[in-house]
């Protein structure tokens, strides 16, 4: 039973982690920048989301307000500094975005101080939901996986249903091609980062009441994100979603039942230090795995 | 050369100043040199841009570590299959950690070559990551918090506390490093390298074997970041999680990158700048990162060749 609440647990995490690598891999693999700031606008959304419910008590408002930040601090990035690393080799963009972050990080000491910030579950949300009879599980994690799932199937409607969506897809494949076309790159660019941006900031203002809301959360997950990116495919949104929730579910039940299984064959103080050091590196032994026999990922995007 | 003469002569106002801090700091300059330069040696010639560069630094480090204390603990490290005590002594464990670096080199970069580009980048982050939290996890080598070594290994012939004496140690190590690398990338090893970077598939079609060629690199650059891992450790008697931190491996990147790609010496330059920086910005305002972000995007739109770049048109 434990056993299922870390699988949810998995769900979870998988969820924002898709949440962050579905903007992600659609920056790298249309604009094909890769964009090491992306945490911070999981920080920005985080932030600003638990400043804005604080201020006025309603949840929802404070989410509002980070989905709307994060968007247009990303919007903002693209317009200033994005645009001018397209075309630019590997080594500026992991550079110009790296001094963004330290940029970031360093504004929102400034203007929050160094303390973390604590946002509560809000209250239509505490308490558990009986998923099996005796198996209470809260109902904000509930909540969360329930968004992610839903924005997969809105992500999937707006590629496969809209135009912009079609253009977007088109843009993936060969993005000189729909220039000629006529369609405005530019803003399509600026909008495709938005989107991306704007997930990044869902996830961090979700996050905001189970974790901690300090300056540097934007790297720990930002690690995360690129490790699904690289085992789903990079420019893959289905690769994303695929895997994020194995990137998850690996690293939750990894960190949850590893050390006892080595428990198990091994006795003392080695089994749990042995068992706790490969806990955390589960996802990175997992990546490479499957890097070796796939090197471009689970789904690659074929040009 | 010139820059080596004026490192060697370094010391000399400062004693007579009597600043004694600029003397350590002049010592970090060097070991994040030679981090750089090696950065520089995969990066700026073979194309590889490596963001878990730390992971060495943190290999090498640790090595050093984990070894001073089972010393002090007089404890064994392992005792099955084979009894290995804690040592303090730098002949003994230098060599070593220079040796671990390499063998964690040949290991993750055997896997990680494989791949290209961003896949390359990333990757490489993810093992550094990994080697970061295996280290965090060491509960009983100290953890998140780190170890603190009570003096700094022993070698025979030196002084190894005297901050003097240590300074034109890093010196020699900087300089061997420099000296080989110069030789190396103007050889054929060198030129394969290089051609690596330009065109490798022009290169594989030659018939020259590549792969073994990056991967020969990227085991030496590990070792020499290896070995200014070690230098770190003894410099700061300190060794922790933070030297594997990815900001960390972003840092040695930015130090190649500002001081100029592809020169070896420009990396030391970078580090120069970027150490100094730090020092002075920071005793003006507590939030001089707020700077550093915009100079950094700045330098990279703008600055082509870097530092070394201003001063030798003519490449």
């Amino acid at each position: 039973m434990l056993f299922f609440e870390q699988v949810l647990n998995g769900l979870q995490l998988g969820v924002m982690l898709f949440l962050m690598s579905a903007g992600l891999t659609l920056v790298f693999g249309i604009m094909r920048v890769i964009n090491l700031a992306h945490g911070s606008f999981y920080m920005i959304g985080a932030y600003v989301g638990a400043t804005v419910t604080a201020w006025s008590g309603s949840f929802l408002l404070g989410l509002a307000a980070a989905l709307a930040a994060a968007a247009l601090a990303g919007m903002g990035v693209e317009l200033t500094v994005l645009r001018r690393l397209y075309g630019r080799d590997h080594l500026d963009q992991v550079l110009a975005t790296f001094g963004l972050i330290f940029f970031f990080n360093e504004l929102t000491r400034m203007i929050w101080g160094r303390q973390p910030l604590f946002m509560d579950v809000p209250s239509w949300l505490a308490g558990s939901v009986e998923i099996l009879p005796g198996i209470g599980y809260p109902a904000y994690r509930l909540a969360i996986i329930g968004v992610g799932l839903l924005v997969a199937l809105f992500l999937y409607l707006l590629f496969s249903r809209t135009r912009l969506g079609m253009q977007i897809r088109a843009g993936a494949t060969n993005r000189e091609m729909i220039a000629a076309l006529g369609i405005n790159i530019r803003l399509l660019y600026t909008l495709i980062f938005g989107l991306g941006t704007l997930l990044a900031g869902l996830a961090g203002v979700m996050a905001g009441p189970i974790l901690a809301v300090e300056a540097g959360m934007g790297e720990s997950i930002l690690i995360l994100t690129f490790v699904v990116i690289v085992i789903g495919g990079i420019g893959s949104v289905r690769g994303a979603l695929v895997g994020a929730i194995l990137v998850g579910l690996v690293d939750t039940l990894g960190r949850a039942f590893l050390p006892d299984l080595f428990r198990l064959f091994l006795a003392g103080s080695a089994a749990d230090r042995l068992g706790a050091s490969l806990a955390s590196m589960s996802v990175y032994i997992f990546m490479a795995i499957i890097l070796a026999c796939k090197p471009a990922g689970l789904f690659p995007v074929h040009e | 050369m010139l820059l080596l003469c004026c490192l060697a002569l370094f010391p000399l106002p400062v004693i007579l100043l009597g600043q004694d801090y600029l003397l350590t700091l002049g010592t970090r300059i060097l070991i994040y040199g030679l981090a750089a330069a090696s950065l520089d040696l995969i990066l700026g010639y073979g194309g590889m841009v490596s963001l878990g560069h730390a992971a060495f630094l943190g290999v090498g480090g640790y090595t050093v570590g984990i070894l001073a204390f089972c010393g002090y603990e007089g404890r064994d490290l392992l005792s099955w299959p084979l009894a290995l005590p804690g040592t303090e002594n730098g002949l003994l464990v230098w060599p070593l950690a220079v040796a671990l670096a390499m063998g964690f080199a040949a290991l993750t970069g055997a896997v990680s070559l494989r791949t290209r580009g961003m896949h390359f980048i990333m990757i490489t982050l993810a093992f550094a990551q990994m080697v970061y939290f295996f280290f965090s996890s060491l509960d009983s080598y100290g953890g998140s918090d780190g170890i603190s070594l009570y003096g700094r290994n022993h070698l025979p012939l030196l002084d190894t506390g005297s901050d003097l004496q240590f300074y034109y140690l890093c010196l020699f190590c900087l300089g061997i490093f420099l000296g080989g690398g110069h030789r190396l990338v103007r050889s054929r090893f060198g030129r394969i390298l290089q051609g690596c970077r330009q065109n490798e598939l022009r290169l594989q079609v030659m018939g020259v074997a590549t792969f073994r060629h990056r991967l020969l690199a990227y085991v030496l650059a590990g070792g020499a970041a290896g070995l200014a891992g070690v230098l770190l450790a003894n410099q700061g008697e300190f060794v922790g999680p933070g030297m594997i931190h990815w900001t960390r491996s972003g840092e040695i990147l930015v130090m190649v990158l500002l001081g100029g790609m592809g020169t070896l010496v420009g990396p030391v330059l970078g580090a120069a700048t970027l150490l100094t920086l730090e020092e002075y910005l920071a005793m003006y305002t507590e939030h001089w990162m707020v700077f550093l972000g915009p100079f950094l995007i700045l330098v990279v739109l703008f600055g082509r060749q870097g530092i070394y770049g201003m001063f030798h048109r003519s490449r």
